[in-house]
């Protein structure tokens, strides 16, 4: 992205300098950070940073926190946000919103708890969650990517209707029994390390979604569609059949995240991951994705995921009410909005000031209409 | 559109050295949180006797009747001599939320935790890591299975609870009429005991004979909710002559809506209720009569047995008993459940008297 920023940059210099001294530029052109110092400066390597620091502080200031026990307590909480961060990355970055993964993820919970009491064998049960999820994936990506609506009144719309078919299928009903081999298989840890076993699999697809956003054609045409559909149009992207199957995946992976829940809590209820889409998108945002599309990596939103998950398990460590742990999440994710803005204002201001000073023959307004 | 991304690309160090600096500001006031936090439990740990400790985990926060069963837990751990007490729950009463504070408390070592849970299931395997770490289970208000738990304090007798409350409404509606249900959530352990007895009692029963429970909904607890589900249920179903409502907030949003529109006094209204949310609607003669039994004796009686099991006293047998304080003599009955007292009926007589 800053690649293209820079090619961007000659040429205003030039035109608004027209009738001025054409060989002269500016000192301090940006020169655009290569190579290692981008990579550890960058947004994503200070998301990293704050997240080593909270891990660090937390683990001198809370007792107890410092164990094997948090890694494993701590990534069984983050990861059915995690997992669904991934294809929201993606949706985000091309300017779109799916609030329904929760209602997707709530759905598949109900209908495997259902099907699993019919006396249906596992295998085929969650393999018929992750259809449901895919299939809740394609209405929406129908209904955004082939008849056009704006996928936020779209989604809000499936929110609510995912959740009702939720409750449709399994009503005021909860299916617990699930096998005791698989529910502690969620559950277990990799030998003495704390870490889960699941954490395998949701690298998988973590890493599946890194490769894709950043090393593919497909991938980087996804930020072209962020900043302009109709110029990543005219480039040969296909805008329709891209964002079509980021919702079929996000509904896939939704599903995914529906079937952790019912098998990590053991328990198929209507009402599971309620209201999880607001922490996906929260920990999304705080990780560097701008809500305009565009802008944002993989990398720097598991670093936002860990890092709420981290401050949150900390506080709750440290017995501070949830009331409490709500604001600090939302400080921080305003902090880490606002705080760009505010230093692109100041910086903007410092700009033109050095543009008025360094180039004092092009303020004349004779001379440019000239 | 090209200006501003020429701006854009300048400075990237200076603002992003204020970010370090804002986002920094930020950690270090949630740092100072976690001290302050954190350091008044760190004497807990595993606990020899006189060194105890308990943490009450409500279905949620912010609850006025969990407050007040809570108060009595508080009040119940100091007297049975616990050196420290916590409360920590989740902000929505939603089935999973609570396995993480369950962990917490696992991992810090906590020698009882009283839980009202939310789903009977999904805290489980939580509750068995804590009971692998040494932790005393104790169940109160609505329980959880019972391979997860020593001992659940109950109220009162499920059935008494349920058909006192038919008995309220059957009085109330003259014995004949439509009536409905506003429940908490769908999946609430509690609720939906008593309203399974409740449907039986209306069948049974040939005293019941004429009254008709046309609708079940449910308010998950919430007061906009409860109070939404309220205004609902009377367009929905125009002869309905009165509500059962079995949770307090339920009931006080169902009073809040009732004693504003034309159905005061026309539709009858009862369930479970606190006296001090009730009393304008008892005295504006929207509610005659509803049903609590004390909540604060709940939290003191299951604070008792938490003592009584961290020291080893009471193992969970059914026969066992343990001495409640104040309360005095309990015993564990049929499932591991131990029954605090039976439910008081409030109206405008009697309902100065109580403060809670």
């Amino acid at each position: 992205m800053s690649d293209t920023k820079h090619t961007e940059m000659v040429e205003p210099t030039a035109t608004s300098a027209v009738s001025a001294d054409t060989t002269k530029t500016l000192r301090d052109e940006p020169r655009g950070r290569t190579g290692w110092a981008r990579i550890l400066l960058g947004r994503d390597a200070i998301m990293i940073y704050l997240l080593i620091a909270t891990i660090v502080i937390a683990m001198i200031s809370i007792p107890r926190f410092a164990s094997p026990v948090t890694v494993g307590f701590l990534l069984l909480d983050v990861i059915p946000v995690l997992l669904i961060a991934m294809p929201m990355t993606l949706i985000i970055i091309t300017g779109e919103i799916d609030l329904s993964v929760a209602s997707i993820a709530g759905l598949t919970s109900a209908l495997m708890g259902v099907l699993w009491q019919a006396g249906w064998d596992i295998g085929v049960v969650l393999a018929l969650g992750l259809v449901v999820g895919v299939l809740a994936g394609a209405f929406n990506g129908f209904l955004v990517a082939v008849v056009g609506l704006p996928s936020l009144a779209v989604t809000i719309g499936t929110l609510a209707l995912f959740r009702g078919l939720a409750l449709v299928v399994i009503g005021d009903n909860a299916v617990a029994n699930f096998p005791p081999e698989l529910t502690a298989f969620f559950t277990s840890k990799i030998g003495a390390t704390g870490i889960p076993t699941v954490m395998i699999g949701v690298l998988i697809i973590v890493v599946a979604f890194g490769v894709i956003l950043h090393f593919t054609p497909f991938g980087r045409g996804l930020y072209a569609l962020g900043f302009s559909t109709e110029a990543a149009r005219f480039v040969g992207i296909h805008v329709a059949r891209s964002k079509f199957w980021l919702y079929v995946a996000s509904g896939g992976v939704s599903a995914l995240a529906g079937i952790y829940w019912t098998l990590r809590y053991s328990s198929a209820r209507s009402d599971n991951a309620s209201g999880l889409e607001l922490a996906v998108i929260a920990a999304v945002l705080l990780g560097g994705v701008s809500i305009f599309g565009g802008k944002g990596s993989i990398p720097g939103v598991v670093a936002g995921v860990l890092l709420i998950g981290t401050i949150n398990y900390a506080l709750r460590l440290g017995r501070v009410s949830d009331v409490v742990l709500i604001i600090v999440t939302g400080t921080l994710l305003i902090a880490s909005v606002v705080a760009p803005s505010i230093l692109d204002a100041v910086k903007r201001r410092r700009h033109d000031r050095r543009v008025r000073r360094e180039l004092p023959q092009a303020q004349p307004s004779g001379s440019v209409s000239a | 559109m090209e200006l501003f991304r020429t701006r854009t690309g300048r400075g990237t160090r200076t603002r992003r050295i204020a970010t370090i600096a804002a986002t920094a500001a930020t950690i270090a006031l949630i740092a100072t949180g976690c001290a302050a936090g954190g350091g008044s439990e760190s004497g807990g740990g595993s606990g020899t006797e006189g060194d105890q400790t308990i943490t009450f985990i409500p279905k949620q926060l912010n609850n006025p009747y969990t407050d007040v069963v809570l108060g009595g837990g508080e009040e119940g751990a100091e007297a049975a001599g616990f050196a420290s007490s916590a409360v920590v729950g989740p902000l929505d009463a939603s089935a999973s939320s609570q396995v993480s504070f369950i962990n917490a408390e696992t991992q810090a070592g906590t020698n009882v935790i009283v839980i009202a849970a939310n789903d009977p299931d999904a805290v489980c395997s939580a509750l068995e890591e804590a009971r692998t770490g040494g932790a005393k289970i104790v169940a109160f208000d609505s329980d959880t299975n019972p391979d997860c738990r020593d001992v659940f304090i109950s109220q009162v007798v499920a059935k008494e609870v349920a058909l006192i409350q038919v008995e309220l409404i059957s009085e109330q509606i003259g014995g004949a009429g439509e009536i409905a249900i506003l429940s908490a959530t769908a999946n609430a352990t509690n609720q939906n005991e008593w309203i399974k007895f409740m449907e039986e009692e209306l069948a049974s029963n040939p005293d019941y004979a004429d009254i008709e429970l046309v609708a079940k909904v449910y308010g998950d607890d919430d007061d906009t909710k409860s109070f939404q589900e309220a205004q609902g249920l009377m367009q929905a179903y125009p002869n309905l002559k009165g509500i059962i409502s079995p949770t307090t907030v339920g009931i006080a949003a169902t009073a809040r809506y009732l004693s504003t529109s034309e159905y005061k006094g026309q539709v009858a209204l009862t369930g479970l209720g606190l006296p001090n949310e009730m009393r304008p609607f008892v005295k504006d003669g929207t509610v005659t009569e509803f049903a609590l039994w004390d909540p604060a004796q709940l939290g003191y009686v299951a604070a008792f047995a938490g003592k009584a099991l961290a020291d080893g006293d009471l193992t969970g047998e059914v026969g066992e008993t343990f001495e409640a304080g104040d309360l005095g003599e309990r015993e564990i009955g049929e499932g591991g459940i131990v029954i605090v007292g039976p439910p008081t009926v409030f109206n405008a007589e009697n309902i100065d008297d109580y403060d809670f």
